[in-house]
């Protein structure tokens, strides 16, 4: 007993000749079916080619357009000549001319030879599984399609438009429950000739030619009614994309397939010289009997298609650049903005950094230079320096740096003396983690020695400025992790807030903080603020300050630890 | 996008394609093997000026990747270069004495030697300073992402600008004919390009890099553009409106995917950063032959004269097409 192939083709004959030599010199006999729309100039010279061989035999040809009857009727003919000419075949092997056998076929026959009632054909209920092309699943059964998805989309678009409109629904067949699955199957005689001898054939037939990808369903329905024993999968191993084309297979593929123990594999690119020679001069039968283990191509096949349709979260570039919404992350990474804590304590970046262990840099969106960490010229990605370069397109500029820092967590400063252009952005990034003392800004006005006129119009902008911020954060359209503290209401317990915010950053549980930032000098920092009001500007964002008496300085104070008996 | 708007734009196509004919007949041929030309075949299409050094390991690395034939326009050179080419058997060659800038900068001669000899054939544009570098280029021939293209029917393939530089002063290394540029000039910036889309005809403005980070720090709108859509299922309709940044019909444009996903994408590799730039630089601003009143050029003369290091310490050398993957600069996309 023996297994036959009958072996569709239509381009790549030299290859396809190759393979149904390979099929014949080991026992398996061969029935072709050459498409019809392929010249009669070159399937007369294909078919003298391979004139030499006896098991081989040429079936009707059909013209097998992609998601049509012709696939199927030239598969029938062939399935006819194959069962009626080799009495020594049990089980049919479907093939393409751009299948490459990956094992000896002998194998590929003790396999069977252990199975012999096994039919292996990918079938399952349309309900069942997310396989829709075009987005008809269950339609393909119920709507005519005439026009043609490849040569006609719009035509034939619209006419599935029209068809559900109206309410059109074809009757299946008594009897039969459509089922779907990959094209290319292994049946055994019994269940093939049971579906070609079935009295009811011409009903079937005249349904399925009008089914949309009938090759995809026919045999996969019918052998339902007869198969003893259907193993739910295909002996070829033939991944889909999202668009549910084939994947191509290179000659860089050999080790995958190589390992992958299946017996066929599709597609193979014509000219992968590299896989052609390597797995048809293959050591006869290594007498292995492994079950088809394709677990690893699958992973990669999964990934390119993941990569198509979800990309690499946070990535901007020239075949990537996501509509708004539809970024699946606007940024890469989780990053932290600290708003008016470097103005409230005199060595904020360096404790940062001691305490989290993250990269921390000043006011990013200085209006002179980015403040990279270290005041470097460059950073990470060849970032430049230059405010003007940064303003060119500043949200780009930060999912750069979030991204050109993959697995380095990044923190920086913001305030209202930095650029706003990405005040929004980052309100709407899940990413951020922001933390803002409000009116913190108001510090480096009162330490500074400058003119209270002057004072009183940059107080009156800064607030402003920060008030708009502030109502990004606060606006429904927030999705950043936020806190924000008055000042005053910071400075009451300033070690609890920091915690706090280091607790956010901390990736492996850091200890409890021991050392606290500087806070600089806030006496007479009430005074200052009673001064702006009294001068008509109305300073809120800091919360209240008591004018008399000033803020105490609240250093950690560190308890001496006793013990109770 | 309005009927008006889309009207106007077959207008403007249509108004391109007169201009090639037009300019095209200032081309005289110096050796036509076009004849040669089998209907599979990859064909490039570029335009040189005293390139000679370059040309040599320009036509062996797309060879080796499967190009079939060259069609190349030369524009006055005097160094050699025409006279090394009409002796490749490969090469079909144009010579023009006529003003480039008046040519829209080349693109209206290779419009229509692609109109006359592009049609159905998978066409790759570039200048002789840039490398292609597509998903699994180190192992598979351009033939087989043509192929897949076609399979996917995709028609246009996007492959950002991006400038390589040597380590020290550009005229540090001299560059001798034959040699691979990317053996001195083999660094790049991985990440400080930005992005916006161009609403009228769909394409992409990407720009940034070691030009703009160098020479138009304080003026970085004028910085130049690094989005190339360089080959293209070529059909007698299609016409470059500006280099080979963008293309009408719009379709074409968008080689990127605007839901999230990843398209195929590759990288030219723009090698302009040799010893032979300074020289180059200096001819260029006296001839006022480039893009925007050679602004580009002023600023590289500027440029160079205070700094000509354009490598900085977080500068990436480049290794291979995986690299610029993972960094995202390249995609596979859906190519595995």
């Amino acid at each position: 007993m023996t297994v036959g192939v009958v072996m569709l083709v239509h381009t790549a004959l030299d290859r396809a000749e190759q393979v149904i030599r390979y099929w014949v010199a080991a026992g398996c006999p061969v029935v072709v079916h050459v498409d019809k729309s392929v010249s009669s100039k070159i399937h007369d010279a294909f078919v003298q080619s391979l004139s030499d061989l006896d098991e081989v035999l040429f079936s009707k040809r059909h013209r097998c357009e992609w998601g049509t009857w012709g696939i199927v009727a030239g598969t029938q003919a062939a399935s006819e000549l194959m069962l009626e000419s080799f009495p020594q075949v049990r089980h049919v092997y479907l093939a393409s001319g751009s299948c490459l056998p990956l094992r000896h076929p002998s194998e590929l026959r003790s396999y069977l030879d252990s199975r012999p009632d096994t039919d292996f054909i990918e079938s399952a209920t349309t309900a069942d599984v997310p396989w829709t092309v075009g987005g008809l699943s269950e339609e393909r059964f119920t709507l005519r399609f005439p026009f043609s998805w490849k040569r006609h989309r719009r035509l034939f678009d619209r006419y599935v438009k029209f068809q559900r409109w109206i309410g059109f629904g074809r009757r299946i067949p008594e009897g039969i429950l459509p089922h779907m699955g990959s094209q290319w199957w292994c049946l055994t005689r019994r269940t093939l000739s049971a579906i070609l001898q079935d009295p009811e054939r011409e009903t079937y037939d005249a349904y399925f030619r009008k089914v949309w990808i009938p090759d995809e369903s026919y045999f996969q329905t019918l052998s339902r009614l007869y198969s003893q024993k259907i193993e739910s999968r295909s002996l070829t191993l033939s991944k889909f994309d999202f668009q549910g084309k084939p994947h191509i297979f290179y000659d860089d593929h050999l080790q995958l397939l190589r390992r992958s123990d299946c017996f066929v594999a599709r597609k193979i690119w014509p000219h992968a010289d590299r896989l052609y020679d390597n797995f048809l001069n293959a050591d006869r039968d290594s007498g292995a009997l492994a079950e088809p283990n394709p677990g690893k191509i699958d992973r990669i096949f999964a990934k390119a298609v993941e990569r198509r349709t979800q990309g690499r979260p946070g990535l901007y570039m020239q075949s990537r650049f996501p509509n708004p919404n539809w970024e699946n992350g606007v940024s890469s990474a989780p990053y932290s903005v600290f708003e008016g804590f470097a103005e409230l304590f005199e060595d904020f970046e360096s404790w940062l950094a001691r305490a989290t262990g993250t990269r921390v840099h000043g006011h990013l969106f200085d209006p002179e230079r980015v403040e990279f960490e270290g005041r470097q010229k460059t950073f990470v990605g060849a970032l430049s320096d230059s405010a003007a370069l940064r303003d060119h397109n500043a949200w780009m500029f930060l999912t750069n740096l979030i991204w050109n820092t993959r697995g380095e967590r990044q923190c920086f400063q913001y305030g209202p003396r930095d650029t706003q252009d990405i005040s929004w952005e980052i309100a709407k990034d899940p990413n951020a983690h922001i933390s803002v003392i409000s009116g913190a800004w108001a510090v480096p006005l009162f330490q500074s020695n400058r003119n209270f006129a002057d004072l009183r119009v940059e107080a009156a902008n800064l607030q402003r400025i920060e008030a708009d911020h502030l109502h990004a954060l606060r606006s429904p359209y927030a999705k950043a992790r936020i806190r924000i503290w008055t000042m005053a209401e910071f400075i009451e317990s300033p070690m609890e807030a920091l915690q706090s915010v280091v607790d956010q950053i901390a990736t492996k549980g850091l200890p409890q903080l021991t050392e606290a930032p500087r806070m600089v000098d806030l006496t007479g920092f009430g005074q200052f603020l009673q001064n702006l009001k009294n001068q008509g500007m109305h300073p809120y964002l800091m919360g209240d300050f008591p004018v008399d008496p000033p803020p105490k300085h609240e250093q950690p104070r560190k308890r001496k630890p006793y013990l109770v008996r | 996008m309005g009927l008006l708007q889309s009207y106007r734009l077959r207008l403007q196509r249509k108004r391109w394609r007169i201009r090639a004919w037009r300019k095209g007949r200032q081309l005289t041929r110096v050796n036509d093997r076009t004849d040669l030309i089998e209907p599979s075949d990859i064909l490039v299409f570029s335009t040189f000026r005293n390139e000679y050094p370059r040309l040599k390991h320009f036509l062996e690395y797309y060879r080796g990747i499967g190009v079939r034939h060259f069609l190349m326009v030369d524009n006055g050179s005097d160094d050699g270069g025409r006279e090394y080419l009409s002796s490749q058997p490969d090469v079909s060659l144009w010579t023009t004495d006529a003003s480039y800038k008046r040519a829209r900068f080349g693109v209206d001669w290779l419009n229509w030697l692609q109109w006359q000899y592009g049609h159905k054939h998978w066409c790759l544009v570039v200048d002789p300073d840039e490398l292609l570098v597509y998903p699994f280029c180190d192992t598979r021939p351009l033939k087989a992402l043509t192929d897949w293209l076609d399979a996917s029917s995709i028609k246009s393939f996007g492959a950002m600008l991006l400038d390589m530089y040597p380590k020290g002063r550009i005229d540090q290394n001299k560059y001798r004919p034959g040699d691979d540029p990317l053996e001195t000039a083999c660094w790049f910036d991985a990440g400080n390009y930005t992005i916006t889309r161009n609403a009228r005809f769909g394409n992409l403005w990407i720009q940034g890099g070691p030009r703009a980070r160098m020479f138009f720090p304080e003026n970085p709108a004028r910085a130049p553009a690094l989005n190339k859509i360089p080959l293209v299922k070529w059909d007698r309709r299609y016409a470059y409106v500006s280099s080979t940044h963008m293309l009408l019909p719009r379709g074409l444009n968008l080689v990127y995917d605007e839901w999230g996903g990843e398209k195929a994408s590759g990288v030219l590799l723009h090698t302009k950063f040799l010893d032979t730039f300074t020289e180059k630089a200096r001819e260029e601003l006296t001839r006022k032959q480039h893009y925007a009143a050679s602004h580009e050029y002023r600023a590289y003369a500027a440029g160079l004269s205070e700094n000509p290091d354009l490598w900085c310490k977080w500068s990436e050398k480049y290794i291979n097409w995986r690299q610029l993957e993972i960094l995202g600069l390249m995609s596979k996309g859906n190519w595995a």
